[in-house]
């Protein structure tokens, strides 16, 4: 084992979103080569963005990712809002608090069934599982559909929504609306009895690896997703503004990919950074669910990242009934839709601003920063999205698991990498947008 | 014997292939009748033979791009664009605007060369498409109605009214009477006036009519005193990459 040589070369990993490869090169056991690589094609968002106008980057910046597009509306809003000095209402506040639920269980039951499962279960897809488990899939289908769903009639569709917009809604939900969507949350509840049965059973990788974990923090009671401060579990904290201090991008010599670090050499975002700073805060059925699964905060296994979206599955769930009944019993106020426009009608006054969105996405904290003119029109942006701050992060854990598992066969270490990496739920084409890539020969 | 069916994708966000998981249970009825053989973004299978139909999601925007469209097209009988980022360039067509050593230099500081970027094209103007099917996202129906013709070897007709004839019969407001401009008069329709019906205003994803009614868009720009650089600037969104087809 000791002398062992391997080369494994995933050219563009599958079941995650965009083009990604792991590359390692083991020579006589010495290890020359143990990357992650993003191979998206540049699309330069940042670049495009100088010249258009504040009220158009919800809409351009949805496109940075399909999977996440509301995640990154409400981020791109949040810093649009805060260069304009704009502040939302309450009721607004709670509507994308809802809209930011729906964006989590639908992108973690995306990935908990479709994308990570097959894996668990030896297969190479939720294909084969059309026949073997065609029950699962049924429900994931059956799930995927229903947060689909009660999206569109939110804000008009899941992927790129229509409606939400810098200032508020340009559609409000009528109360049958609200009745309609509580009405199918409430249908999924038996699925999410069997999601967190069915999770009960899965198996991962045993692993530990310590590292810094980093999301929103906030002094209040509730799982901070929409609004908070940047937080990590060294004890770091920083107002948003100063996010640049946390995410310390730098290149490093082993690879021309930029990472991140804020107090050591990597840190995690995501469902089990949140997690483990925050897991006091989440809905009681949720830390039931939790303890059900046996996870604990700090926990320092990557693959579980997994179990915490599970976990975070059942938050969001009753967070966004709560919400909705909370909506029903205060009832809509409809003087707040708002008429969009790339303000031709001048109702929210321009200036030359600096605005900083720091938004809990679901796969970790995502910052939009614009820099603007005094015609609101956009002289800089930056956008920092959570694969690029865990590229660092997912390196070190693939150096410190290769010499753990290098007795194996060729086969089992390739996916064991592979699920480590899919663990993290990369989402590639977001974070390539200003990554520097090596391309391989 | 099933179609052989694959997914690929180029620059793009990924949406329009995840509006296929958001089928929901109906996608089973789909994967009853065609055989997917590839679609890395939810599936690890590959297949080495030729394919009936792919579909090609996103833009071209570098030279491995432009290589690996060509095989794909060399093995494909038939092809489709799918989304606007494919079929006419989209979001991703904006980078057009700028020099592109400019706009590299831009977002990747003095390294940009590591990374190769060209102009932007949608897939027709790289290879042949036999389908298009726009929009940003692609609306659910119209990939449905499209993959039927497709499999049936039938052609499908993109429509070429403008989205205000579907946005007449949704009973919106009209955004110009609410004081802002929309699209709607010059995008081709097929989307059943989506964002209008949620309140927002046409930004143009899924092309420009051919043969837009040129009295009646003047007409608008006159009553509602707008000049032709906002309507430009708003098409230059999406439709940027369109140029170039006007050059031939």
């Amino acid at each position: 084992m000791a002398n062992k040589t391997v080369k494994i070369d995933v050219e563009y990993l599958t079941r995650v979103e965009g083009h990604g490869n792991i590359v390692i090169d083991v020579k006589e056991g010495k290890i020359d080569k143990c990357e992650f690589q993003v191979v998206e094609s540049p699309r330069l968002f940042e670049g495009m963005l100088r010249g258009r106008s504040i009220f158009e980057a919800q809409h351009i910046t949805s496109r940075i990712c399909g999977i996440c597009s509301c995640g990154h509306s409400l981020a791109s809003i949040q810093a649009a809002e805060d260069a304009l000095g704009v502040t939302p209402t309450e009721q607004t506040i709670k509507l994308r608090k809802l809209l930011l639920d729906y964006e989590f269980l639908d992108s973690h039951v995306l990935h908990v069934y479709l994308l990570a499962a097959p894996d668990v279960l030896g297969v190479p897809s939720f294909v084969p599982l059309v026949k073997t488990h065609n029950a699962v899939v049924r429900r994931a289908l059956r799930m995927k559909k229903l947060c689909n769903d009660v999206c569109d009639i939110l804000v008009g569709r899941h992927v790129h929504p229509i409606s939400a917009i810098v200032g508020g809604f340009t559609k409000l939900p009528r109360p049958k609306d609200l009745d309609a969507m509580l009405d199918m949350l409430e249908s999924m509840r038996d699925d999410m009895a069997e999601t967190l049965a069915l999770a009960k059973t899965l198996q991962f990788p045993d692993f530990y690896r310590e590292t810094e974990y980093v999301g929103l923090v906030s002094d209040d009671e509730e799982y901070p997703l929409l609004m908070g401060d940047v937080g990590s579990t060294d004890g770091k904290r920083l107002v948003k503004k100063d996010y640049r201090q946390a995410t310390n991008e730098f290149i490093d010599p082993r690879s021309s990919a930029k990472f991140a670090k804020w107090s050591r050499d990597s840190y995690l975002v995501g469902a089990l950074a949140r997690f483990n700073l925050n897991s006091d805060k989440l809905h009681p059925k949720a830390k039931a669910a939790a303890e059900e699964l046996g996870l604990k905060p700090i926990c320092h296994n990557p693959y579980l990242n997994t179990v915490a979206q599970v976990v975070e599955i059942v938050h969001c769930y009753e967070h966004a009934i709560d919400l909705i009944q909370d909506l029903k019993k205060n009832g809509i106020n409809y003087d707040e839709e708002i008429v969009v426009g790339v303000n031709e009608q001048q109702k929210i006054p321009v200036r030359a601003g600096d605005g900083v969105g720091a938004v809990e996405v679901p796969r970790g904290i995502l910052f939009h920063n614009y820099v603007t003119d005094s015609n609101g029109i956009i002289e800089q942006a930056n956008c920092i999205i959570p694969t690029n701050q865990n590229i660092a992060n997912i390196e070190y854990d693939m150096m410190k698991l290769l010499p753990e598992i290098l007795d194996q066969t060729k086969e089992e270490i390739t996916l064991k990498m592979e699920m480590l990496v899919r663990a993290y739920d990369p989402c590639i084409s977001c974070s390539a947008h200003y990554l520097n890539v090596k391309f391989v020969e | 014997m099933k179609p052989k069916v694959a997914f690929f994708d180029f620059a793009c966000c990924e949406g329009c292939q995840l509006q296929v998981a958001n089928l929901g249970e109906a996608l089973l009825d789909i994967l009853g009748a065609i055989d997917v053989v590839e679609f890395r973004e939810v599936m690890s299978e590959k297949w080495d033979k030729n394919y009936d139909v792919a579909i090609v999601e996103g833009s071209i925007t570098d030279e491995h791009a432009e290589q690996r469209i060509r095989k794909i097209r060399d093995r494909s009988a038939v092809l489709i664009a799918y989304g606007s980022c494919a079929t006419i360039g989209g979001v991703n067509g904006m980078k057009n605007s700028f020099v592109l050593d400019e706009i590299r230099q831009s977002v990747y500081g003095k390294d940009y060369q590591l990374f190769d970027s060209k102009k932007t094209r949608p897939i027709h103007q790289v290879v042949k498409v036999d389908y298009f099917i726009n929009g940003c996202p692609v609306y659910h129906p119209e990939v449905i109605e499209v993959l039927k013709c497709a499999l049936r070897g039938v052609p499908y007709a993109v429509p070429d009214n403008p989205v205000c004839s579907e946005c007449k019969l949704n009973e919106n407001v009209c955004m110009y009477d609410r004081g802002v401009a929309c699209l709607g008069p010059w995008t081709k329709a097929g989307c059943n006036s989506w964002c209008i019906n949620n309140g927002n205003i046409c930004y143009g994803c899924r092309g420009m009519v051919t043969n837009p009614a040129r009295n009646g868009a003047n007409d608008i720009m006159a009553r509602y005193d707008l000049n032709f650089d906002l309507i430009r600037n708003k098409f230059d969104m999406y439709n940027k990459c369109s140029e170039e087809d006007k050059n031939g």
